[in-house]
């Protein structure tokens, strides 16, 4: 039988029974829809947190005291870790090769007043002027923190955009005053907003001279992190090595008290774990093509007992085994290939609307399509098969005698 | 003038099994049957007939005794080598269900064709030369089975049975649903496919009108062949 007629009659078979062909598929539509959507909106997501996190410095080493429990992923460290992290620490590295940049970071939180008597609870980050190139900051109005500010112990402050808001609503900061943990603090400066997740982003954060962080608001001589612009990325990774080596000479210890972190850990880490959860997402989706498959094979039985007849005259006049058993199979496959299309297209659609509707950048890629088509195909082939090969092996006469 | 010998059964026996119990629907029949021959295999409902025809159809095989087609001893064959034998050799008739639903006339009647490969310019060519054998009428090769009357059905039947030149055409009680006039007009097409056309033909009925119109007429009961007589004078004097 040749390929031509095997589709003609598939056609023929399938536009006999259309409203029954099209209740079939809904379940794989409606499983490869959502398995589309899924797959684009968590690459949607990852792309968009990496966005964020390079945004967040470029070729970024970040040294944090004590140890990142490999598990617990990256928590917020510093705070009641070990205070492990010098200013001598920070000198030696800074004198590495590679180093284009080095900014010594402590960060707590206070509770901050505005002179218009609005307050908030937030992170005040203690900065040296490094802090803007290395995190890439860009200032809206003002200036940040000088060096200058950095010797003189000043009272200056630079806002977030979140923060001055929450502060000033829409009145200028530039030159009010805010007071954290009872002292004065003038803003000198007010950041430009970075959007995103704002998850350790600089939006919701005040920043003050590190040295004021340390001797006035905290008391501590230590780091709560230790930012490092390298160059170069290629030198990333001997940099890593090199300041593991130095500080753990330092510290005199034979276990690191300390994490060096490069940016690629930690996109590395985000994504497979964005990665994991698209993944469970799209098996829990999956489960619908299962269902979806299940009534494709209950379709297809139903329709090879109500075409017993049908088959034993088609045996009468010469068809093989497989000539049936193909005819069946290709009937089950363009259902499912047909519901993979469908959902494909539906499932691109709730792409593009989360796309247009401003949530997430979403994306369907061509892998994607290509999946959701080789993967409904492959239900019409494993859940057809059983009705297609209970076809072929029926016999003619019984067939023929079926009523 | 001895024409060769088309078809050749010898202590055909078929048994069937139902769970334990077993049922011998032929009990050893021998008979052969020559190019060209119009045969009516006769008998009483329940006697063997159909059986007899899926042997001779190649839609089963017989559980002891010979049976040889074209010289060919189709013993026992495997499915796909007994479907390779009928989709050469054999043209089916049948009572009901004879055609594909919903499907035209064309479609029909080349539905052998697709099965052997032949190509679709040469098929069509083929089901109308087959259909004007058949005496269809050529306005209603479009038409859709289930646009058809009875008659015209077991017409297209006929043309789909002989579209791959087949050795033999068999035809079930090819009347049995029919009223006697429209039975009348079938039976002639056979006749003149016989006559005109030289295709062998075995007709198989319960009914002894029917099987008037064969040339030869075997008689079966209980799975056993009663009487083997050509019926040429009588046959000649009721039609002709
Ligand atoms: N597939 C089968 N299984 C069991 N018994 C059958 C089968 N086909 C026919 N028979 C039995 O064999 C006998 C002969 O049947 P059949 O050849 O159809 O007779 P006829 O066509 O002369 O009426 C009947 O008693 C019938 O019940
Ligand atoms: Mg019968």
């Amino acid at each position: 039988m040749k390929t031509v007629d095997v589709l003609e009659e598939t056609y023929v078979a399938l536009s006999a029974n259309k409203i029954r062909s099209g209740l079939t598929i809904l379940g794989i539509v409606i499983g490869i829809a959502s398995v589309i959507a899924m797959l684009s909106i968590g690459n949607g997501a990852k792309q968009s947190i990496q966005g964020n996190i390079e945004s967040l410095g470029s070729n970024l080493l970040t040294i944090l005291p004590g140890v990142l429990q490999p598990g617990r992923g990256i928590v917020s460290s510093g705070r009641g870790a070990a205070e492990t992290l010098k200013i001598e620490d920070a000198v030696a590295i800074a004198e590495l090769p590679g180093v284009a940049a080095l900014s010594p970071e402590l960060s707590r939180r206070f509770q901050i007043v505005s002179s218009t008597g609005n307050n908030t609870n937030t992170t005040v980050i203690g900065s040296a002027s490094a802090y803007a190139t290395v995190h890439n900051l860009n200032i809206a109005e003002g200036s940040f923190i000088s060096d200058e500010n950095v010797r003189g112990l000043g009272r200056q402050a630079v806002l977030g955009a979140t923060v001055a808001k929450d502060l000033f609503a829409d009145t200028d900061a530039i030159g009010k005053t805010i007071r954290i943990n009872g002292g004065s603090y003038r803003v000198i400066g007010v950041l430009a907003s970075k959007g995103g997740f704002g998850f350790s982003g600089p939006d919701g954060v005040v920043f003050v001279p590190i040295t004021t962080m340390q001797k006035i608001l905290t008391g501590s001589d230590s780091y709560s992190t230790i930012a490092v612009q390298v160059t170069n990325k290629d030198q990333m990774k001997d940099l890593q090595q090199n300041i593991t080596d130095i500080l753990m000479t330092r510290h005199r210890v034979l276990e690191a008290d300390f994490s060096v972190i490069s940016q690629e850990d930690i996109l590395g880490t985000l994504s497979s774990v964005i990665t994991t959860f698209t993944l469970f997402l799209a098996a829990i989706a999956s489960i619908s093509l299962v269902v979806g498959g299940i009534g494709i094979m209950n379709m297809m039985l139903t329709t090879v007992t109500e075409r017993t007849k049908e088959i034993g005259l088609r045996k009468a006049v010469g068809a093989k085994q497989d000539d049936i058993r193909i005819q069946f199979l290709v009937e089950a496959v363009m259902l499912t290939l047909l519901g993979g299309i469908i959902g494909t297209g539906i499932g691109w659609l709730v792409s593009f609307g989360v796309t247009a509707s401003g949530i997430l950048q979403t994306s369907v890629s061509l892998s994607s399509v290509l999946l959701a088509c080789g993967v409904s195909a492959g239900i019409g082939i494993v859940f057809g098969y059983y009705p297609a090969a209970r076809a072929a092996r029926l016999s003619p006469i019984d067939a023929l005698r079926y009523e | 003038m001895p024409s060769p010998l088309k078809v050749e059964v010898k202590d055909v026996t078929k048994t069937y099994h139902i769970g334990d119990i077993s049922f011998q629907a032929l009990a050893g029949v021998s008979f052969s049957i020559a190019e060209g021959e119009f045969v009516a295999i006769m008998g009483p409902s329940g006697s063997g007939k159909s059986t007899l025809m899926h042997i001779l159809g190649c839609l089963d095989t017989p559980s002891t005794g010979t049976y040889t087609l074209d010289g060919k001893s189709v013993g026992s064959l495997s499915d796909d080598e007994l479907a390779d034998i009928r989709r050469e050799k054999v043209g089916f008739v049948f009572q009901a269900f004879n055609l594909l639903p919903r499907t035209t006339v064309m479609r029909n009647v080349m539905l052998p064709l697709v099965y052997a490969g032949v190509p679709a310019e040469e098929r069509a060519v083929r089901a109308v030369d087959a259909l004007k054998d058949a005496g269809f009428d050529e306005s209603h090769f479009e038409h859709k089975s289930n646009q058809l009357s009875g008659g015209q059905i077991q017409r297209v039947a006929i043309a789909r049975a002989l579209v791959n030149n087949p050795t033999m055409i068999l035809a079930d009680e090819p009347t049995g649903n029919l009223d006697t006039k429209t039975g009348e007009i079938v039976l002639r097409t056979f006749q003149k496919l016989n006559r005109e056309h030289g295709r062998t033909i075995i007709l198989i009925t319960h009914e002894a009108e029917v099987a008037a119109h064969a040339d030869r007429i075997i008689r079966v009961k209980d799975g056993l062949i009663q009487d083997d007589s050509r019926s040429h004078a009588v046959h000649k004097v009721t039609h002709l």
